[in-house]
């Protein structure tokens, strides 16, 4: 007869706990056993901690669950030289990552099963924060024919998208939506008519004086609009991925109140940034969609608020200096964005524009609904997952500093507030503050 | 040898490049005039050389195919007697190559005085000139601007009309790709002058009017009451339906004739920035009217206005790198 092996226990006590999906934001404890949460609650410990347990003081920080990242670029397979399974799951860990979905724009595509099990072996092997993946829509993301979403689905893809691709063609995603709905399954959208989006920044009074090719922000709406369209006829589940227009807000908006099934999600620096921020043709501010005008800021701001957008995600870009250093209109497009998504997003909390408890929705237990992961919650029997953090401590943006290998954030120098003492995935302590 | 006018260039145009005519003073662009006109009566005479820039070095590197620009810049150092190398790069957005960085990097190592560059893309040359130790001059970046067109259309206009300051000009043609429409506009509101934008809707970029202009999609509406019609020329690839339906449209509707241009003041003057497309936006006569086109002076003038430049660019360049030798003593 074997003996069962001593649970592994670790409490966080002196902790604020906030957990968006329970609407909990008290002082207290949170008890963590071979990798689950256990017990929580505002009077665990309350008479002292047991022999054998692992104790770990909060000193009043905030332990929220760890955040879901619904939109990362890792480069692996393909472009390593730009970022890594490994080194996206440390630039996790210490933006306070503890789920991230990985985008199928890969060298090879993510388009077959073994493309699938590639990412879940590889993070496996690497043991870091927990890795998801998207698979294409479409073969190799050329827009024409529908990947096996049945089979891909099976082997652990979480939702179909083209990446930064636009399923295009109104009949191939008019199909998308209708075969996904038989599984239940979830397309995202890259949302821009391409026949319009030709250009290299938001369209407008800057594109005009520096002589670049104008994205209009009508190529966004248009696009959600014929979609919506589509989704009313076949029922399917529609998510929006990194809206930047007030329009686009105001569309989904409705689409919501009609009863559509339809989500969205945005990045920090859509309102963080407005296309002043490109400036004398600062590349590190080049993305898709482009940085737009200060009332489209507003707006993102203003649906982030009012959860008409519901998940923020970091839409991390990694690139190096050779794809950035270029004339504008030919560099890529992206940000690096694991490590700052945190920080940035908390400006919405300093801005007074949401309270903290209901800011950490869209970046923890509304992006898990979406996708159907267990994660994001502070939950007896949820994983142990979580986020310590300090909101208001303050620092300064520094790439240099990035666990991540690409440095191209336009954010550098920038004084923000909120920090991360320490990263934990299923209880294991992957990051911990200086 | 000093200068024409005895003056230190940094006195006048402070800067170390000429990247653009967006946020230059009317003054600096008038002590740049100013400058030219010396070059001028220089240019006209037998002994067309002086020794000012003996020694320096200018490259011309060019990424974009272009005889005018790239001779007149040759022939301006070469008459002030730089030693002047031309550079002609093959250069497509699809095969990147070697790197503007690796350039600037080799470049440097040559040890120029003058860069003169002319690219495809908007904002190339700006990121050369952010990695070079020497002066750039930007000889025309994609539909960005190109400063020393528009300082030789002002020096054109000034010396045929004495001042620019409460001109019309209209500026006509492919306004969303020129670089010589926006480095123009700029240049004409910073002296003073009216200027007015007429394109189909299809070659006029958003938002233009916030520049400070206005903008017409009738010519003869445009051209009511203007003292110059600066014509702009017409790619071949964007006539053949992408921007126009056809040559003769276009023509019918933006070519400049003596019929429209009846619509102006009765001695308005008429300038190109060549190569013309004659019969697509211009009329051949009237393109060879001495009366009316100021087409031969724009190309004498833009001698003088290079030579202005390279002097102006290496003045400050030397006496930059004075203070830094003092600063490291």
């Amino acid at each position: 007869m074997t003996l069962p092996l001593p649970k592994h226990r670790t409490a966080y006590v002196n902790a604020r706990l906030l957990d968006p999906a329970s609407g909990l934001d008290a002082p207290g404890a949170l008890l963590a056993e071979d990798g689950k949460i256990t017990d929580l609650g505002p009077d665990l410990f309350k008479d002292g901690l047991p022999e054998g347990i692992e104790r770990v003081d909060c000193a009043g920080a905030c332990l929220a669950p760890g955040l879901v990242d619904m939109r990362v670029q890792i480069r692996e397979p393909g472009e390593e030289h730009k970022e890594t399974m490994d080194s996206a799951g440390r630039a996790a860990a210490a933006g306070g990552v503890t789920s991230m979905v990985a985008l199928p724009n890969t060298d090879p595509v993510i388009d077959d099963v073994p493309g699938v099990e590639f990412i879940a072996r590889r993070a496996r092997e690497v043991k870091r924060v927990k890795v998801y993946t998207y698979a294409a829509v479409t073969r190799n993301l050329e827009g024409r024919e529908l990947t096996e979403m049945g089979l891909l689905a099976e082997s652990g893809a979480v939702a179909f998208t083209d990446g930064l691709k636009a399923v295009a063609d109104a009949q191939v995603m008019r199909r998308a939506l209708s075969y996904a709905k038989t599984f239940g399954h979830l397309i995202i959208q890259h949302p821009e008519e391409p026949s319009l989006a030709g250009g290299a920044m938001n369209g407008g009074e800057l594109a005009t004086r520096l002589g670049l090719p104008g994205l209009p922000p009508l190529a966004e709406v248009m696009m959600i609009e014929r979609d919506l369209r589509l989704v009313e006829m076949t029922g399917g589940r529609y998510h929006v991925a990194h809206i930047s227009t007030g329009e686009s807000v105001e569309v989904i908006r409705r689409a919501k109140a009609r009863g559509l099934n339809v989500t969205c999600d945005t990045a920090p620096h859509y309102f963080a940034l407005n296309e002043i921020a490109v400036g004398d043709y600062r590349t590190f501010a080049k993305v898709s969609p482009p940085l737009r005008s200060e009332d489209d800021r507003r707006a993102i701001l203003d649906g982030v608020a009012d959860g008409t957008i519901d998940a923020i995600a970091s839409d991390h870009s990694p690139h190096d200096q050779e794809s950035k250093r270029l004339p504008f209109a030919i560099a890529e497009p992206g940000i690096v964005g694991l490590e700052t998504l945190l920080p940035l997003s908390l400006q919405i909390y300093h801005w007074e524009k949401a309270e903290l408890l209901d800011l950490l929705a869209p970046l923890t237990v509304k992006p898990a609904e979406i996708l159907g992961l267990n994660a994001g919650r502070l939950a007896k029997g949820a994983p142990a997952d979580l986020l310590l953090f300090e909101p208001e401590r303050a620092w300064k943006i520094d790439p240099e500093t990035f666990e991540s290998k690409s440095k191209n954030s336009p954010f550098e120098g920038l004084p923000v507030q909120g920090r991360v003492r320490r990263t934990v995935v299923d209880g294991r302590t992957l990051f911990q503050a200086a | 040898m000093t200068s024409a006018h005895g003056t230190s260039a940094l006195e006048g145009y402070r800067h170390r490049h000429l990247l653009g005519i967006e946020g230059l003073t009317a003054h600096e662009i008038f002590f740049l005039l100013d400058r030219s006109d010396g070059y001028v009566a220089l240019n006209r005479g037998d002994d067309k050389k002086t020794d000012l820039l003996t020694g320096r070095t200018v490259i011309n590197l060019f990424f974009e195919s272009s005889t005018r620009t790239r001779t007149s810049f040759e022939l301006a150092a070469k008459r002030l007697s730089a030693d002047v190398i031309n550079m002609s790069v093959a250069w497509s957005s699809i095969k990147k190559g070697e790197t503007l960085i690796d350039t600037a990097m080799t470049l440097n190592a040559m040890h120029p005085d003058v860069l003169v560059v002319r690219h495809p893309d908007s904002g190339a040359v700006q990121l050369l000139a952010e990695k070079m130790n020497c002066a750039v001059i930007n000889g025309g970046d994609g539909s960005h601007e190109h400063p020393t067109q528009a300082l030789l259309d002002a020096l054109t206009i000034r010396r045929r009309l004495g001042a620019i300051e409460g001109l019309q000009v209209a500026i006509c043609g492919d306004i969303t790709h020129s670089r010589v429409a926006r480095s123009n506009i700029h240049l004409l509101n910073a002296l003073g002058a009216r200027v007015r934008l007429i394109a189909p809707p299809t070659l006029m970029p958003s938002s233009i009017e916030r520049l400070g202009v206005e903008t017409f999609h009738d010519m003869r509406k445009g051209l009511e009451g203007c003292d110059i019609v600066m014509m702009l020329r017409l790619q071949t690839e964007r006539m053949q339906g992408s921007y126009v339906p056809s040559t003769r449209e276009y023509y019918h509707f933006f070519g400049l004739d003596q019929e429209k241009l009846r619509a102006a003041k009765p001695n308005a003057l008429i300038m190109h920035p060549g190569p013309m497309n004659r019969g697509v936006e211009i009329d051949s006569e009237l393109a060879d009217d001495i009366h009316r086109s100021m087409i031969r002076e724009q190309v004498e003038m833009g001698v003088a206005v290079r030579m202005a430049c390279l002097e102006t660019l290496n003045d400050n360049l030397q006496q930059a790198r004075r203070q830094q030798e003092q600063a490291a003593q």
